[in-house]
């Protein structure tokens, strides 16, 4: 659902900018950490608020990577995958998460806790391999590094 | 160890420098002071004297991209920071905004004022949540202390900043699909003519600078133009700061002047390859321009030595393959970076890379045929020069530059029925 707290945060963003449509990325961002995805009512707002049709909206929202069209876990890991982090391991960084989380890439834990994404340059190409957990840095993630970090995210659930 | 030459990063270890106080004390917010009590044309000047090319990878020059803004628009005129920094192999914008944030707030009110826009935009890839934070923090500070806002430093002069924060799409660094995402749209390219410095955001005159550029524009003014230009070479002028990445000993930022060779680079401050091994090949500028064999280490880093070699300066981003990196298996990578952020607007490069990467992931594992090679070739002219914008050329770039150096090694993976370094690649996996 999203609140009303919410849609007040969608408008005052939509007065921040001389254009209102300009706001349709960073009120989109706002659905997404209401609902944790882009849903049919966050296109909904986010259309109503910017004043566009709905179906804009969908097609924007559509096509940025960050926009989640469809459920995703509680704690979403991102693995870098690009040139830098795989001349440094990170392929088998990511082999390590998939077998410590029981998931493959791009895929979801069955209690809903982790998400783990293989993405595009992360912009840490000096502290490969690197990973992010719900847009936070993790850098020169070694085995153990990685290791240890599991074992903390599941210590928090 | 050799010292860096602090520039555009001077100051970075300073326990709180990204705070405002302590900014202060080390002489921020100077440099705009000065450049409110000159002519706007003649801080535009000051920077032209400079020297100092874009930063982003195009390198065009600042001070000129300043002045073709055009004149009596009915329009607003704006100032866009490109922090979108995404292409693999650069990380420097991303240093800057999380530590210098206030460096680069200074730098685009410095820019601002000298074109004379009323409204600046920093656009930060979506990625980046702690440099957003950072320089929202930054923008705070500065309206809070008179910086930004209305009548800044009581000159008379309003100049708005304000953070526009993106949603993962590499396209969107191009600077008209940047705008594009601006204003709200898919990161679309748009068909130039007419260029952002004539019909850009809203359709005002736009003036886009990398991150860098404009976090440099404050030494600039504190110190003049001859300063800064007599650092660098005779045509490249100024520091850069160079992002070494990959097998080296250190990898990381490194501002050096623009002409230190990529030996000194790699070898002094990145403390050489990984277990003393060789350079097979080196990427000079991120990985959109074109791989450079070990015997072109000792060129000068500079724009024009490095396009004489072959390549391009680009966004400074150094990756380093040693003689154990299977070509094929780093450039299929690389591809799949392109296959993935072509933004579907143009059929070659959206089709076109799907195929490079069909092609590479065949012969990666054995099964590729001789003609092969120049079929990936062939398909490579035929995405560039024919998208709209340089996404094409980029995806292309990695694939001719190695088969012109080394095709020797796409044929072993065709003899061999297999990758001649997989069994490597398996054993030392993870011991970096």
């Amino acid at each position: 659902m999203i609140s009303e707290a919410a849609r007040e945060r969608m408008r005052a963003t939509v007065a921040k900018y001389p254009v209102a449509r300009s706001a349709l990325l960073p009120v989109l961002r706002i659905a997404q950490e209401e609902e944790g995805y882009i849903t049919p009512e966050g296109l909904r707002a986010a259309s109503e608020v910017v004043g566009i049709k709905e179906d804009e909206v969908e097609m924007v929202a559509s096509f940025y990577a960050m926009f989640f069209q469809k459920p995703v876990g509680k704690n979403v890991i991102k693995v870098c995958t690009s040139i830098s982090c795989y001349l440094r391991g990170c392929d088998r960084l990511i082999k390590q998460l998939e077998d410590g989380l029981g998931v493959k890439r791009g895929e979801t834990t069955p209690d809903g806790a982790f998400t783990l994404l293989g993405v595009e340059c992360l912009a840490s190409c000096g502290t490969a391999p690197v990973l992010q957990v719900n847009d936070e840095f993790e850098e020169n993630v070694t085995p153990q590094r990685a290791a240890e970090l599991m074992r903390q995210w599941k210590s928090e659930q | 160890m050799a010292e860096q030459m602090r520039v555009v990063t001077k100051d970075i270890d300073v326990p709180g420098i990204d705070t405002l106080a302590v900014y202060e004390q080390h002489g921020g917010y100077q440099a705009l002071r000065k450049a409110l009590g000159m002519e706007p044309a003649a801080v535009l000047e000051e920077v032209k004297a400079s020297g100092l090319r874009g930063r982003g990878g195009a390198g065009f020059p600042t001070g000129m991209k300043w002045s073709l803004l055009a004149k009596g628009s009915p329009k607003p005129t704006y100032v866009v920071c490109n922090s979108d920094e995404s292409e693999p192999g650069t990380f420097k914008d991303r240093m800057l905004m999380e530590k210098l944030p206030h460096r680069l707030v200074e730098g685009v009110l410095i820019s601002a004022y000298a074109t004379g826009a009323k409204q600046a935009f920093i656009y930060i890839r979506g990625e980046l949540a702690l440099a957003a934070r950072q320089v929202m923090r930054a923008i705070d500070e500065a309206y809070a202390a008179g910086y930004a806002g209305k009548n800044i430093m009581g000159s008379g002069h309003d100049i708005d900043v304000m953070v526009h924060r993106g949603a993962g799409a590499y396209i969107c660094g191009e600077e008209t699909a940047l705008l594009e995402s601006l204003e709200g749209k898919r990161g679309y390219p748009r068909l130039k003519p007419p260029f952002p410095a004539v019909a850009g955001l809203y359709g005002g005159p736009t003036v886009i600078n990398n991150c860098e550029t404009l976090s440099t524009v404050p030494a600039i003014i504190a110190n003049g133009a001859a300063w800064y230009a007599a650092i660098g070479t005779e045509k490249s002028k100024g520091t850069r700061i160079f992002c070494l990445s990959g097998l080296v000993n250190r990898p990381g930022n490194y501002e050096l002047p623009i002409g230190t060779t990529f030996r000194t680079l790699i070898e002094e401050f990145g403390g050489g390859v990984i277990g003393g091994k060789q350079v097979k090949a080196f990427i000079p500028g991120g990985s959109s321009t074109p791989m450079l064999p070990a015997d072109k280490l000792d060129i000068s880093a500079d724009y024009e030595s490095v396009a004489a070699a072959g390549s391009m300066f680009g966004a400074a981003g150094v990756i380093v393959l040693d003689e154990d990196t299977c070509i094929v298996g780093a450039v299929l990578r690389m591809t799949e970076f392109y296959r993935d952020e072509s933004c579907g607007k143009c059929t070659p490069c959206r089709e076109g890379t799907f195929w490079l990467v069909q092609l590479l992931e065949r012969l990666e594992a054995g099964h590729g045929r001789a003609e092969d090679i120049d079929l990936l070739n062939d398909i490579c002219d035929n995405i560039s020069g024919k998208s709209f914008c340089p996404l094409g050329d980029a995806a292309a770039t990695p694939i001719v530059s190695s088969i012109k150096l080394f095709r020797d090694e796409y044929i072993a993976h065709v003899t061999q029925g297999r990758c001649p370094f997989r069994a490597r690649e398996l054993a030392t996996a993870g011991n970096h």
